[in-house]
């Protein structure tokens, strides 16, 4: 007998794709009412998720039964649009709606002109939307689409302010953008050619390791690495998320970069799968120590907060990178690599909310003249340490536990009679100290000795939702068990 | 998961306040008192029912999975009690005496929060049931101190801050590698007395010795074992209250701590032996007792000299461990609780000579008995029992770590404890002198009085009551070691009942 909890699963799956969808509509038709649809639906939004995702465990799919997929308007794969649900995808819906609420409501405060208002929340709802729609995706066709309605929402989101900083750093976003998704788009068309199918499930039973996966790969991970600003394709991200108003980098940072490891993750262990050697591991994962340390010194040396911020997005994408290797030996660590994902997106989204908080008391971020708001505002700056702390690895946060899985992945190579192993686990213990140095920098000058200068007023939101958000993100170390054993529900996955 | 409720409310009696005191106003004064007491005067009272409920033989354990396979567990066995009530005791005099130290100064609201946060942190560690709790409440006890460190905002209290940070983070993750790499070796298993990695001894002893000296650098740092001690003499620019914890109560006992629960009940006496280990720690912490003690001769700055005093007085706990006998373990152990009540008189001395009368410097102690009677009277009782002499605290310690030398069969340690008797005094005994032989001529500066008005004894009340109140208790200690409840009898229990030890008689 099938529980009632797998049959409604389906209905579920489909209603969060139209809810979302009909919110973004709805405030793009009515952008006058827009926050308030917007919150309204960002409050609808997460309660859904968070509905499905209890149904989800609930339904309690053993890892080798299929995930659920629905076949949109009843036409089956490879023809029709499938939606695809498992626990991979299944996590990140619920980051998506933690980080989206946390952001929205940190926006009533933020924006509050009332043009802004009319084109921060369209824009801001469609790119939820994308995200919630990219996680559902099942096909290599949909993926494309969903992850260009993600990516052009975030380059309208960069130029909303306006200002010549912000329109110069979105048209770079929007040439990076564009590249990234041809260079996926043909990758999708080779094999689309060579298979006549989109579905990825469909693929993945017919790919081997010939010429065009080979070409399709190269092709589709650099168009997505580039997107996800993974080094050495990350030069982009500084400048973009550095200028884009608070609650937009958050979400860049927290949210659309780890949309596209997402996708990278879903090939690699996929389609591509048969495609990775060790050589190829050692490869991706030198990259990441170099990301590791070229990042973290870059943060090392930003004069602004939000710079120092957007950096150590490059630094800790590296660990991802690093982990690469390690889930070759081991295929089981990947879901050490989404678990660090996630608590990173929580911990880089708060502290970019806070830093956002500082910019608008302080009316800039240049760190040497920023000592007078941060000794005003403890909040704000405890929030900004609690979050760093996770961003260190230190306990008691989910960064902690994440740091832990990775080195205890990382260990496992080197016990298992890997050389390089060694190098790794140096990476992922010493990437730590970095991310302490350059997290110090932002708090120390509280504790210096000199003046107290609130600044401008700001809205009790943006008081108060860094620091609850940074909260969530040191809660997010007991979760650890809970989000394992929901990955564990991905059928395919090693 | 019986008993765990009392472990967690323990826990939560600092961590409650500390986070309620985060959030309030600066103003807020007579709450913050009140919260700070409550919290200490409850953490004693929980403490106290603990000790009663082992006493009785009850088991206390609590877990919560963190990982799979791996659980936070707290727990309650003789030798956390022994670090816990040192602590809750410590803690609640540190309250009072930091109270009245940081009155109408700014940012109390702050210090206080992470104070409370230190002293959680500290707990935990106390009632950490394996190694990767220990490690979590470790390592949030180096992150909740530097505020500590670096409260009074002078470029030196950040720069001690930065260099205590570099020291700690660095051995933390030296510390966090080990770690996991035990776990992934023998499971995530609870502190054991005897040890629990008997069954990888054949295999894996290279790796063994190896974890062991990762595991020592990681303690080894926040214990100030040479050379990795330079951060603690700079880290003296702290307030005093946070000097008396960090060098009595929290960060170097930590590691003692750590280093205690390595030695006995990750690898166990026998098997640390064998492997060679102890011999190596042993050395290390001679030449820590003696270097560090020929280093305090040579400054002048007072507190400057109870930090170089501390780094050589904690490596006894460290030596007495190493001897890896029951004798030597029982001055081991004892001397966590001895070097913690008589350290912590010596800074509180040091912080009212500071505070009400400007003196920082041994050269400018002259005539100061007659001044403040009491402070230097607590301060004469607290170095002569670090020198050891009987019937103080200090003596008992160093009573028990001969004979376990002599059990031990290794007589040079004799030596080294004769010697740095010696240096004790050569660098104790003159302040002392000073205090209340020397003459002053020109009236004293009177910087608390300047600032408060006239006090109704020698200093604010609230800085003299803690320092008799913990002198009187360095004397008890030391006077009444031969009671069952006494810090050494206590210790002696510990050592009969866990460590699976051949019976002995004194």
């Amino acid at each position: 007998m099938i529980p009632a909890d797998a049959e409604l699963l389906p209905g579920a799956i489909a209603g969060l794709v139209a809810l979302s969808l009909a919110v973004a509509i709805l405030a793009t038709a009515w952008p006058r009412q827009a926050h308030r649809i917007g919150l309204l639906g960002a409050l609808a939004v997460t309660a859904w998720v968070l509905g499905l995702s209890a149904l989800f465990l609930n339904a309690g799919p053993d890892p080798e039964a299929a995930a659920t997929r629905v076949a949109l308007g009843g036409w089956e794969a490879p023809l029709g649009l499938m939606l695809h649900l498992d626990g991979l995808s299944m996590t990140l819906l619920v980051l998506t709606a933690v980080v989206g609420l946390a952001t929205s409501l940190y926006s009533l405060g933020y924006v509050h002109d009332r043009i802004e208002r009319r084109q921060f929340w369209p824009l801001w709802l469609w790119l939820w939307a994308g995200l919630n729609m990219l996680f559902l995706s099942g096909d290599a066709f949909n993926l494309y689409i969903t992850l260009e309605v993600v990516s052009l929402s975030a380059v309208a989101l960069v130029a909303f302010t306006g200002t010549a900083a912000a329109v110069s750093g979105a048209v770079r976003y929007l040439l990076v953008n564009i590249l990234g998704s041809l260079s996926f788009l043909m990758g999708v068309v080779l094999l689309f050619g060579e298979h006549g199918v989109l579905d990825l499930v469909l693929l993945e039973a017919r790919t081997e390791a010939g010429p065009t996966e080979r070409m399709a790969a190269v092709l589709m991970t650099a168009g997505l690495m580039l997107k996800a600003a993974l080094f050495p394709l990350h030069v982009w991200l500084a400048p973009a998320h550095g200028s884009a108003p608070a609650p937009v980098s958050a979400v860049l940072s927290g949210l659309v970069v780890t949309g596209s490891f997402y996708l990278i993750l879903r090939l690699w262990m996929g389609v591509f799968a048969p495609l990775a050697t060790p050589a190829f591991g050692i490869l991706v994962g030198m990259l990441g120590v170099a990301a590791l340390v070229w990042g973290s010194l870059q943060a090392l040396r930003a004069g602004r907060l939000k710079s120092i911020v957007a950096y150590s997005t490059v630094a800790q994408f590296g660990y991802l990178l690093v982990a690469f290797p390690l889930m070759l030996v081991d295929p089981g660590a990947w879901r050490v690599v989404v678990f660090f994902a996630v608590v990173h997106a929580l911990a880089k989204a708060s502290v970019f909310l806070a830093a956002g908080t500082l910019q608008h008391a302080a009316g800039h971020d240049r760190l040497a003249d920023l000592g007078d708001v941060l000794r005003a505002r403890p909040r704000t700056v405890f929030a900004l340490g609690l979050a760093g702390v996770s961003l260190m690895g230190l306990p008691f946060t989910g960064g902690f536990i994440a740091k832990y899985l990775l080195l205890e992945a990382g260990l496992g190579t080197v016990l298992a009679g890997s050389v390089i192993g060694v190098l790794w686990v140096l990476a992922i213990a010493g990437g730590g100290l970095l991310a302490a140095a350059y997290i110090l920098r932002m708090v120390a000058p509280t504790f210096h000795r000199g003046r107290e200068d609130a600044g401008e007023t700001v809205s009790p939101w943006m008081d108060w939702v860094p620091l609850g958000l940074a909260t969530i993100a040191a809660l997010a170390g007991l979760a650890g068990t809970l989000t394992l054993n929901t990955l564990a529900l991905t059928p395919g996955a090693p | 998961m019986d008993g765990g409720w009392l472990l967690l409310a323990i826990l939560f009696s600092s961590l409650g306040p500390g986070i309620a005191i985060f959030f309030l106003p600066e103003h807020r004064q007579g709450l913050r008192t009140a919260l700070n007491l409550g919290g200490a005067g409850t953490k004693l009272a929980l403490v106290a029912v603990l000790l009663d409920g082992v006493l009785r033989g009850d088991e206390y354990y609590f877990s919560l999975p963190l990982m799979p396979g791996i659980d936070l567990v707290l727990a309650a066995d003789s030798l956390s009690l022994l670090f816990a009530s040192l602590s809750a005791v410590l803690w609640f005099v540190t309250t009072i005496y930091a109270i009245g130290y940081l009155e109408g100064s700014p940012r109390r609201s702050r210090f206080f929060g992470f104070f409370s946060l230190c002293v959680s942190a500290t707990v935990g560690i106390a009632l950490s049931g394996n190694l990767v709790t220990f490690l979590i409440f470790y390592e949030i006890l180096t992150l909740a101190t530097w505020p500590l460190v670096v409260h009074r905002g002078t470029p030196a209290a950040l720069r001690a801050g930065r260099l205590y940070l570099a020291y700690t983070l660095t051995s933390g993750l030296v510390l966090f590698t080990a770690i996991v790499w035990l776990t992934l070796l023998a499971g995530a298993e609870g502190f054991t007395p005897g040890g629990y990695l008997d069954g990888l001894a054949d295999t894996h002893a290279t790796t063994l010795q190896i974890l062991f000296v990762l595991l020592m650098i990681g303690f080894g740092v926040k214990a100030a074992l040479v050379p990795l001690h330079s951060w603690l003499p700079i880290a003296m620019v702290a307030p005093a209250p946070v000097s008396a914890l960090l060098h009595a109560v929290a960060v170097v006992k930590a590691g003692a701590f750590g280093i205690i629960r390595v030695v006995n009940d990750v690898y166990g006496t026998e098997l640390a032996i064998e492997l060679g280990l102890t011999a190596g720690l042993l050395v290390v912490a001679a030449i820590t007792i003696v270097y560090a003690s020929i280093q305090a001769l040579r400054t002048d700055d007072l507190k400057q000299r109870l930090a170089f005093s501390t780094i050589s007085q904690v490596s006894y706990i460290i030596l007495g461990v190493a001897l890896a006998g029951p004798l030597g373990i029982i001055g081991g152990l004892v001397h966590l609780v001895h070097q913690g009540i008589t350290k912590i008189t010596l800074f509180f001395c040091a912080g009212n000579f500071a505070e009400t009368l400007g003196i920082h410097r041994i050269s400018e102690l002259d005539g100061v008995g007659r001044r403040m009677p009491l402070t230097m009277l607590a301060f004469t009782l607290g170095a002569l029992g670090m020198i050891g002499l009987p019937p103080l605290a200090g003596f008992v310690t160093k009573w028990h770590l001969g004979l376990g030398a002599l059990e031990a069969g290794m007589p040079w340690v004799l030596g080294v404890l004769i010697l740095s008797s010696l240096l004790n005094a050569a660098y104790f005994l003159p302040p002392v002198i000073r205090g209340w032989l020397g003459e002053r001529r020109e009236p004293w500066h009177e910087p608390l009085q300047a600032q408060a008005g006239p006090t109704r004894f020698e200093t604010h009340w609230m800085l003299l009551f803690p320092v008799v109140f913990t002198a009187a208790l360095g004397l008890l200690v030391g006077l009444f070691a031969g009671l069952e409840l006494s810090p050494l009898g206590w210790v002696s229990l510990i050592v009969r009942r866990d460590y699976s030890l051949p019976e002995f008689g004194l």
